[in-house]
C-alpha cells in the first residue's frame, strides 16, 4: 500500500511535475501518520502550489512558514480538501485518499474516504469560524453529535472537559461567541477541535486575527497540546513560537518548499530566501 | 407552547371553520341603533372574505418560500443547467405586472391542463379558482423570494460553512444546522416586506372569481349603497393583518438574531 504513494502521485501529475529538490523520496514507513505528496494547486493561470510534500509522524508538530502568498494556507486547506488539489496524494495511516473524476471534469476525493479523513483531522481557523448562532456549548457539541454520533450527554461531557482544558470558565458554555474576546473565541475553537478527539489538528494562522495582548493565551494552549504529544500542523507567523514547539519546520516560497528541517533552520537558515525572510521579520 | 401535533390539529381545525358559525348575523352596533356604522348584516360575508384572503396569502407564502429557497440554490449553483432557468424565471416574473401574470397563468394553466387530459385520455378537469390563485401567487412571489434568499445566502460569511465542511457535516446538515438559521438573519427584513406585498396582491385574484376580502367589501358596498364605508372597513382589516404580521416578524428577527452583538436584546 505505502509503496504506491509515490508512484500514484507522479502518475497523476498533469503539469509542471518538477519535484522540489529538498524533498526526500517517500518511503514505506509505518510510523508516518500523514503524508502529503507532490501537491499541486492552481487558480486559473496562477499556480499556487507547485508540488509540495510533507510527512508527519505521530506526535510531530510541523510549522508551515513563509511570506503571504507563498501557499502555506492553501497547502493546509488542501489536506482536508477545503481546497481541491489539482494533483498530489494525501495519505493518512498508509491509506491514500482515492481521487475520482468528479463533475465537470474536476478531480474529487472519494466521498466516504473524504468523510473519514475529515472526522480524523480537526481544523482551527484564523477567524475562528465559530457558528455565531450557537452557544459555546452547542458549537463544541455539534460535530461530535452530528458527525461522530456520540450521545448528547457524552458530547456535553467532552465539551466541558475541553473548555476547562483550554482555560475557559464553566459559565462560558452558555455564552454566544460574539460576546467573548478574540482569544477566548479561538480557545473555544480549539476546544471544538479537541472534542472531535482528532488524530491530527490543523491550525491555520491561529493567532493572526488576534490583538497582540491576546496572542499569548492561545499560544499557551497550543503549547500544552504540543507537550501532550498531539500531532499538529500549523501555519504561523509567530517565529518565536514555531522555534519553541516545532519538531519540523517547512519554509514555503512561491508554491515550493524552499527549506525544511528541524526548528534549528530558523536559527541557521541555509537558503538565501529563508535568511531574507527571517531578517525581514526581525526588522 | 402546545405540542407539535396539537398545534397542527388546531391549524387544521381553523382552516375547516366556517365564519358564520362564529359571527352573529346581527352585530352589536346594529341592535343598538347605530345602523349607519354597523355592518348591516355583512359581517359574516366580510369575515369569510378575510378568511379567504388569509388562506390564499398563507398558502401562497408557503409555496413561494419553497420556490424561493429552491430558486436561490439553483441561481447560486455551479451547474448552468440550474442557473439559467432560475435566472430566466426571476427575470421574466419580476418584469411583468402581477395582474398580467395572474390572467396569463390562470387561463394558460387551464388550457395546458385541457391539452394534457386530452392527450392522456382522462376526463376534463377544471382547476378551482382557489388552487389557481394559490399556484399563481406562489409562482409569482417565488421569484421575489428567490432574490431575497439569494442575497441572504451570499451574506452568510463563508467561514461559517467552511467550518461545517471541515468538521464533516453533510450537505443537508450544513444547510439545516448552519446556513438556514444564519441566512434567516439577512432574509427576514426582506421576507417581511415581500409578505406584505403578497398579502395585498391577493386582492388581484378577485378577478378570477375568488370571494376575498375586497370582493366581499365590494358586494356589501353595492348592496347597501355604501361602498366607501365598506372599503374603509376592508382597508382596516388589511391594516390589522399587516400590523399583526409585523409583530410576528419582529419576534422572528429577534429570535434569529440571538448571538449577534448589539442586535440580540
Amino acid at each position: 500500500m505505502t509503496t504506491t504513494v509515490h508512484a500514484l502521485s507522479t502518475g497523476e501529475l498533469t503539469h509542471n511535475s518538477r519535484p522540489s529538490p529538498r524533498i526526500a523520496a517517500v518511503s514505506a514507513d509505518a510510523t508516518i501518520k500523514l503524508s502529503v505528496a507532490d501537491l499541486h494547486k492552481r487558480y486559473g493561470e496562477h499556480e499556487v502550489l507547485k508540488g509540495v510534500s510533507l510527512q508527519a509522524r505521530k506526535g510531530d508538530v510541523i510549522s508551515l512558514i513563509g511570506a503571504s502568498g507563498s501557499g502555506k494556507s492553501t497547502m493546509l486547506r488542501c489536506i482536508n480538501f477545503l481546497e481541491q488539489p489539482d494533483a498530489g496524494v494525501i495519505t493518512l495511516d498508509n491509506q491514500s485518499i482515492e481521487m475520482r473524476q468528479g463533475r465537470a471534469g474536476t478531480r474529487a476525493p472519494h466521498p466516504a474516504q473524504l468523510h473519514n479523513l475529515r472526522t480524523r483531522l480537526a481544523m482551527v481557523f484564523q477567524h475562528f469560524n465559530l457558528w455565531s448562532h450557537m452557544t459555546v456549548l452547542e458549537n463544541i457539541c455539534m460535530a461530535p453529535r452530528r458527525v461522530l454520533g456520540v450521545s448528547s450527554q457524552e458530547a456535553e461531557a467532552r465539551a466541558r472537559k475541553y473548555l476547562d482544558k483550554v482555560g475557559l470558565p464553566a459559565r462560558a458554555a452558555d455564552q454566544y461567541p460574539a460576546f467573548l474576546s478574540g482569544g477566548q473565541q479561538q480557545r473555544v475553537a480549539i476546544a471544538r477541535a479537541l472534542a472531535m478527539e482528532p488524530e491530527i489538528i490543523l491550525f491555520d494562522e491561529p493567532t493572526s486575527a488576534l490583538d497582540p495582548e491576546l496572542v499569548g493565551e492561545v499560544l499557551k494552549v497550543i503549547q500544552t497540546l504540543a507537550e501532550e504529544g498531539r500531532t499538529m500542523l500549523m501555519v504561523t507567523h509567530e517565529m518565536g513560537f514555531a522555534r519553541q514547539v516545532s519538531s519540523q519546520v517547512l519554509f514555503l516560497h512561491q508554491g515550493r518548499v524552499e527549506e525544511q528541517g528541524s526548528a534549528e533552520i530558523l536559527d541557521q537558515p541555509q537558503s538565501e530566501r529563508l535568511q531574507q525572510f527571517l531578517s525581514n521579520r526581525l526588522k | 407552547m402546545l405540542p407539535r401535533s396539537a398545534r397542527l390539529e388546531l391549524i387544521a381545525a381553523a382552516f375547516a371553520l366556517r365564519p358564520t358559525e362564529i359571527f352573529p348575523v346581527n352585530d352589536f352596533l346594529h341592535s343598538h341603533g347605530w345602523q349607519a356604522l354597523s355592518l348591516q348584516g355583512f359581517g359574516p360575508l366580510l369575515l369569510q372574505g378575510t378568511w379567504m384572503t388569509l388562506k390564499l396569502a398563507l398558502l401562497s407564502l408557503a409555496l413561494s418560500l419553497a420556490l424561493g429557497l429552491f430558486g436561490a440554490s439553483a441561481k447560486l449553483s455551479r451547474l448552468k443547467l440550474l442557473r439559467v432557468p432560475a435566472t430566466l424565471y426571476t427575470t421574466l416574473i419580476r418584469s411583468v405586472p402581477d395582474l398580467v401574470l395572474i390572467l396569463l397563468i390562470f387561463y394558460t394553466l387551464q388550457l395546458w391542463l385541457n391539452d394534457l387530459t386530452e392527450l392522456l385520455g382522462w376526463d376534463y378537469f377544471e382547476i378551482d379558482p382557489f388552487t389557481a390563485g394559490v399556484v399563481t401567487l406562489g409562482f409569482i412571489y417565488g421569484a421575489y423570494f428567490t432574490e431575497n434568499f439569494r442575497g441572504a445566502i451570499l451574506s452568510v460569511p463563508a467561514g461559517q460553512l467552511e467550518a461545517a465542511t471541515a468538521y464533516g457535516l453533510s450537505k443537508v446538515q450544513r444547510f439545516r444546522l448552519v446556513l438556514f438559521p444564519q441566512l434567516m438573519r439577512f432574509a427576514l427584513p426582506g421576507l417581511g416586506n415581500n409578505w406584505l406585498v403578497l398579502l395585498k396582491s391577493t386582492a388581484l385574484v378577485s378577478i378570477i372569481g375568488l370571494a376575498d376580502l375586497v370582493k366581499a367589501a365590494q358586494n356589501a358596498g353595492k348592496t347597501t349603497n355604501n361602498t366607501l364605508y365598506f372599503l374603509i372597513i376592508a382597508g382596516l382589516v388589511y391594516l390589522l393583518i399587516t400590523t399583526l404580521s409585523n409583530r410576528l416578524f419582529k419576534h422572528l428577527e429577534r429570535r434569529y438574531n440571538t448571538g449577534i452583538k448589539g442586535l440580540a436584546r
